[in-house]
């Protein structure tokens, strides 16, 4: 039997009269990257925020790690990485990765070795010391990736990674997150990139709302009889 | 610890933004050395009285007043016309035995100025005609008993004006305008960039957060108060009776309060021209309680509303301190309903970090 990372059951959420998620369950597996796509303002910003315990739920309970959510200390075990780049501009790269590593609780010992672990998966080792008010569009994007990757988190949440990405990073990029699945580490990645659902190991379509489809890309493509991820999630949109 | 984390993390920060920086430390140098300057040159304003047909000696009374200046006018148009183009603040016209004054009234402190300074005129003058008229009854010559006045200053000197009694309130206002200004804007900076909602995607804890950015804020707030005490006693030479200790103690409370509420109203903004506008609201009318003006005149209402306001008890402490040299114990209750503002708005922001993540 495989292992649930997150579980989420019968999730309901309310903004004032705005219905945004609509009883959504799905779970994650431990060791699997689970890919969340839909178009925007269908609830999947609010799903990480319920998973991390940021938001509450109407009804419903979002379990982690076997933790009823919200639980500060699980907090621990996730490395989070929101849509905007979220870095205090005045600092360095370095000082930014040691400030979070600290609220990571990151071993003290194993501080610099971490920090230049995690610089090199996103390919700044040669900018850390650079100000991050220099930095461009796509190397704060890197550079908030690593902060995520910070203590080997035994789960990743990501929202929307790679926007911003050039497509030979954003490449490497997948491949160092494959490489952390298979060490273990279980990913949720919201994404619009269709071609990014493919990689994952399975995908959930969420319109409106509601969780429409959840599977592996693979059959996926079969049950709607498509060629690509792309395809499925315009038919499954056109169904609705 | 990471208190210490977050608040190094903002001090980093903070020394790295040089606009900050000014405004916490030279804007109040240059503000308070500037008012120092105009208080001190207003004490010594000069006033110039018209007279028509007053007599010489009342004039020369009038001329041995200090700050006088004397102009004789031959008719009562003529001061009339000098008042009106601004050559002389009042003048004085002796008609029927009657002396009238014609005051300007521009400037309300000058017109009481002259009629001090013509009642102790006239004062003397009857005292010089009582007692020449008592020299001709009794022609044997009496020793007169010389009067001879001193005056003795339990705080300062003769020089001591309106801008010593306003330096504790402005010392309080300093601290907790630049320091509130401050720390809002550095929270809300933190969340709209985004970086609270990743820092509480960290196993930290609220109250961490809070405690970091009161900490860091409240050092900065040290520096200040430390440079804003040394410049008026070495520079512009405002004595201190009491120990300096005990303002710089004062102040600390005072800035955490400032932190507090600053912390607090940014929650409350979307952008930092919000918090802006919040400025009239909650700064301005500090000044004005603060005990600048006398409050024992105030209606029963408006007194009690000034209880709510923290600037009042850190302005009385410190000018307590200041010029009575009180020790602890004296100012011990404007402490306690410092703390207490602190206690309270500080849990209320620990609390209302909840918005941002439930647990």
């Amino acid at each position: 039997m495989t292992e649930k990372i997150i579980s989420i059951n019968n999730l309901k959420k309310k903004y004032g009269q705005q219905v945004v998620l609509n009883d959504v369950s799905f779970e994650v597996d431990y060791g699997q990257i689970v890919g969340l796509i839909g178009p925007s303002g269908a609830g999947k910003s609010t799903i990480i925020k319920l998973t991390l315990g940021m938001e509450k739920a109407d009804s419903g309970n979002s379990e982690v790690f076997d933790t009823h959510m919200p639980n500060r200390k699980i907090l621990n075990k996730m490395g989070y990485m929101a849509q905007s780049d979220s870095l205090y501009s005045s600092l360095s790269a370095r000082e930014n990765l040691i400030f979070f590593a600290k609220m990571r609780e990151v071993n003290k010992a194993n501080l610099d070795a971490e920090i230049d672990r995690v610089a090199q998966v996103v390919d700044l080792s040669d900018q850390l010391d650079k100000k991050v008010d220099n930095f461009s569009g796509g190397m704060k994007r890197r550079l908030s990736l690593a902060i995520a990757l910070l203590g080997n988190p035994q789960l990743l949440i990501l929202d929307e990674p790679t926007v911003g990405i050039d497509p030979a990073l954003r490449k490497n990029i997948w491949v160092e997150l494959g490489k952390l699945r298979d060490n273990g580490c279980s990913i949720l990645v919201t994404t619009h990139v269709m071609d990014e659902a493919e990689l994952t190991d399975r995908v959930a379509l969420l319109i409106d709302g509601n969780i429409i489809a959840d599977d592996t890309p693979s059959n996926l493509k079969q049950q709607y009889d498509v060629d690509s991820i792309e395809n499925v999630f315009m038919k499954a949109e056109g169904d609705m | 610890m990471k208190t210490l984390s977050i608040s190094s993390r903002i001090l980093k920060e903070i020394f790295r933004d040089k606009k900050t920086l000014a405004m916490i430390f030279i804007v109040p140098i240059i503000v308070m050395a500037l008012m120092s300057y105009v208080f001190k040159s207003y004490n010594n304003t000069d006033i110039n009285i018209g007279t028509v047909n007053v007599s010489q000696q009342v004039e020369t009374n009038l001329t041995k007043v200090k700050n006088v200046n004397i102009k004789e006018y031959k008719s009562e148009k003529d001061a009339e016309n000098a008042l009106h183009d601004d050559h002389i603040d009042s003048f004085i016209v002796y008609k029927n035995n009657d002396y009238k004054m014609v005051h300007a009234n521009i400037d309300a402190s000058k017109t009481s100025m002259t009629k001090a300074a013509l009642s102790s005129a006239l004062t003397q003058s009857s005292i010089k005609n009582m007692s020449s008229a008592l020299a001709k009854v009794s022609p044997v010559k009496q020793s007169q008993p010389k009067i001879h006045l001193s005056n003795e200053y339990k705080y300062g000197s003769s020089k001591t004006n309106f801008f010593d009694k306003m330096m504790p309130t402005l010392m309080a206002f300093f601290v907790f305008f630049f320091v509130f200004l401050t720390s809002g804007m550095a929270l809300l900076k933190e969340r709209t960039s985004g970086t609270l909602d990743r820092l509480l995607a960290t196993p930290v804890k609220r109250s961490e957060i809070i405690f970091g950015y009161s900490l860091s804020y409240g050092l900065m707030a040290v520096f200040q108060t430390v440079l804003i005490v040394l410049f008026t006693i070495k520079v512009l030479n405002i004595e201190v009776v009491g120990s300096i200790w005990l303002i710089l103690l004062t102040t600390f409370l005072l800035s955490l309060v400032a932190i507090a509420a600053g912390l607090l109203l940014s929650t409350f903004v979307k952008s930092e021209f919000q918090l802006m506008q919040f400025i009239p609201l909650v700064v301005i009318p500090q000044i004005f309680f603060s005990g600048l003006i006398p409050l024992d005149s105030l209606d029963t209402w408006a007194k009690a509303l000034s209880f709510i306001f923290p600037i009042k008890y850190a302005s009385e402490a410190i000018s307590n301190v200041m010029m009575r040299g009180f020790t602890f114990t004296g100012i011990g209750i404007d402490l306690v309903v410092i703390i207490l503002f602190i206690v309270v708005l500080t849990s209320v922001n620990i609390i209302g970090l909840k918005r941002y993540r439930k647990v």
